[in-house]
């Protein structure tokens, strides 16, 4: 195939222990780490390794998101990326519009495989990718824990709730990557200089002549429900003893 | 009057529990009308069983060869058939549902919301966000229908003492063949099934290797229990990848959940919260998961597991 799209969403870092602001009006990112979403990182590696099997040509990553989002795609340049494009917007977008935006970007470079995260740990939504599979017309193979190119169609392994999931679908399709697909590489200093010289193109979101999409309004964030003190015991025995009380032995 | 419209999930021959709790979630949707739709290649038996769920109205049935075993690619168009007129689409936010809700919400031109886990009105709804850091509540707009997942660990199956009308569909809806599921490779064992067993026995990196999971077997054995493990375990390759708890794994809600060697990340600990007593085994007396853990053991799992197997 010619061109493979990943798409590369800026999130909260995986490590960080996520605190929601004291008026509830969301969670506190000052000065916290941002990183590309681990699942994106995932598609991507997988990009890479497809393009270097010699089955792809390109590598482009695409992030629609806020001018910071320059940061996660050059480092997805560093890893390898050919080229990027940030499709930029004020704020963080819904996903149907998400879905829209990287429809148009894909038919502007006629790409032939999309690859994208399951889903993002921030919103933990998991509608990208269908979204942009259905607005495409094109098959969807989401939580892909293994992927074989076969020329005008792909076999992808899917984790489902009863096992693995086997699917052929044929190309061009969308892939959303699970979290065992593969390990993604690290990123080494002579490849992030290299990045800087790597094209990034922005589109204003309002570029892309979008229909506008009925959000789903955020309106209060609260922490979870804290579970109730718990006990500790000595000893199996103890342990015993405790369920036995609870009715549960 | 609200009108919902649950997607039934099933493996072809058995409605699975997971749409009963979609049915109590539209409860909780004043003036709820609620219907089950089945796809299936035979409905029959499993619009039979939906149609036993209280609180169901009506049962559509929908007969298709195609409808074996489909991809959402096939199931998508056709409930885009059926869901004129409704309020709500919903479907469980099982694999099932995570893959084909959103492209029927895509179709619909609404964005979807994802994991209900409690409803607060007509169009407000609470969900887990940030790994289960934080709770949202969500507004979506009126004048659109609403296309959700439910968490299903959030709601108690309805009864099955109904008998709701069963009505055959036809549906005329053109089916790509762009999409072709080859097989399912099912971990089965005869052990009960994670997400509706209602104890689980779970394992971390703390069990050292394949042979050490062996003693959460016993266990599980012993309990007559669903088998579990965190993403460490399932990394390192002790367990099959469908036994992951937490975030991007499964989110369970059994009675008793007995975690052993699990240090408890917030990202494991998102999968388990609605458990209804939870049992930590861990060495580590920092061990984050002591922190949810209702009754907890600091020690050696290989000494206290044997010693509590011993003593069941």
């Amino acid at each position: 195939m010619e061109k493979i799209l990943v798409g590369l969403k800026r999130v909260v870092d995986y490590n960080v222990r996520v605190r929601v602001k004291s008026d509830g009006s969301g969670v506190e990112t000052d000065g916290v780490k941002m990183s590309i979403n681990p699942f994106d990182e995932i598609a991507l590696e997988e990009a890479l390794q497809i393009k270097e099997r010699g089955e792809a040509n390109e590598v482009i990553v695409v992030s629609v998101g806020t001018g910071d989002a320059q940061q996660q795609l050059r480092t997805g340049l560093a890893m390898g990326a050919d080229r990027a494009i940030l499709v930029e917007c004020a704020e963080s977008i819904d996903p149907l519009t998400c879905a829209r935006a990287l429809l148009e970007v894909t038919n502007r470079e006629s790409a032939d495989l999309v690859l994208l995260g399951k889903q993002a740990i921030d919103d933990d939504n998991s509608q990208t990718a269908q979204m942009m599979a259905a607005l495409w017309g094109r098959p969807q193979a989401t939580f892909a824990s293994k992927v074989e190119t076969n020329g005008d169609s792909m076999r992808v392994t899917r984790e489902v709730d009863a096992g693995m999931e086997i699917v052929d679908v044929d190309l061009p399709a969308v892939v959303s990557v699970d979290l065992r697909l593969n390990e993604p590489r690290y990123v080494k200093l002579p490849d992030i200089m290299k990045a800087k010289k790597k094209p990034l193109d922005q589109i204003p979101l309002a570029d892309l002549s979008l229909p506008d999409s009925p959000a789903i309004a955020d309106t209060v964030f609260e922490p979870p429900a804290a579970r109730q003190k718990g006990i500790m015991v000595d000893n199996a025995a103890g342990l015993v003893g405790a369920l036995k009380e609870k009715g549960l032995l | 009057m609200a009108r919902v419209l649950i997607i039934a999930e099933h493996d072809g021959t058995s409605l699975n529990p997971s749409t009963a709790k979609c049915v109590a979630c539209a409860t909780h949707i004043d003036g709820a009308e609620i219907e089950v739709a089945v796809l299936a290649e035979s409905p029959a038996e499993i619009a039979a069983a939906a149609a036993t769920l209280d609180s169901v109205n009506r049962v559509l049935s929908v007969e298709n060869p195609a409808n074996s075993n489909a991809p959402a690619a096939v199931l998508a168009p056709q409930i885009i058939a059926l869901a004129e007129g409704y309020d709500y689409v919903f479907g469980p936010s099982s694999t099932f549902g995570k893959d084909l809700m959103p492209r029927v919400a895509a179709l619909l031109g609404v964005n979807q919301i994802s994991d209900i886990m409690s409803v607060a009105g007509s169009h407000t709804f609470k969900r887990p966000v940030y790994a289960g850091n934080a709770v949202v509540t969500v507004e979506a707009p009126t004048g659109h229908p609403v296309v959700a997942t439910v968490r299903i660990a959030s709601y108690q199956a309805v009864g099955a003492g109904n008998s709701a009308p069963v009505e055959a569909r036809e549906v005329a809806a053109e089916l790509p063949d762009h999409t072709r599921i080859v097989e399912l490779q099912s971990g089965q064992s005869d052990r009960p099934d994670l997400q509706t067993a209602a104890t689980v026995v779970a394992g971390g990196r703390a069990l050292g290797s394949t042979e050490g999971f062996d003693l959460i077997y016993q266990l599980a054995d012993k309990l007559g229990a669903g088998i579990g493990a965190s993403r460490a375990a399932v990394d390192a390759g002790y367990v099959a990848n469908d036994t992951q708890i937490g975030q991007t794994g499964k989110i369970i809600a059994p009675e008793l959940y007995i975690a052993i060697g699990i240090s408890g990340a917030i990202q494991h600990v998102t999968g388990i919260k609605d458990a209804g007593t939870i049992v930590a085994i861990n060495k580590d007396e920092e061990a984050p998961i002591f922190e949810v853990a209702d009754i907890g053991i600091v020690g050696d799992l290989f000494s206290v597991v044997p010693e509590f197997l011993d003593a069941l």
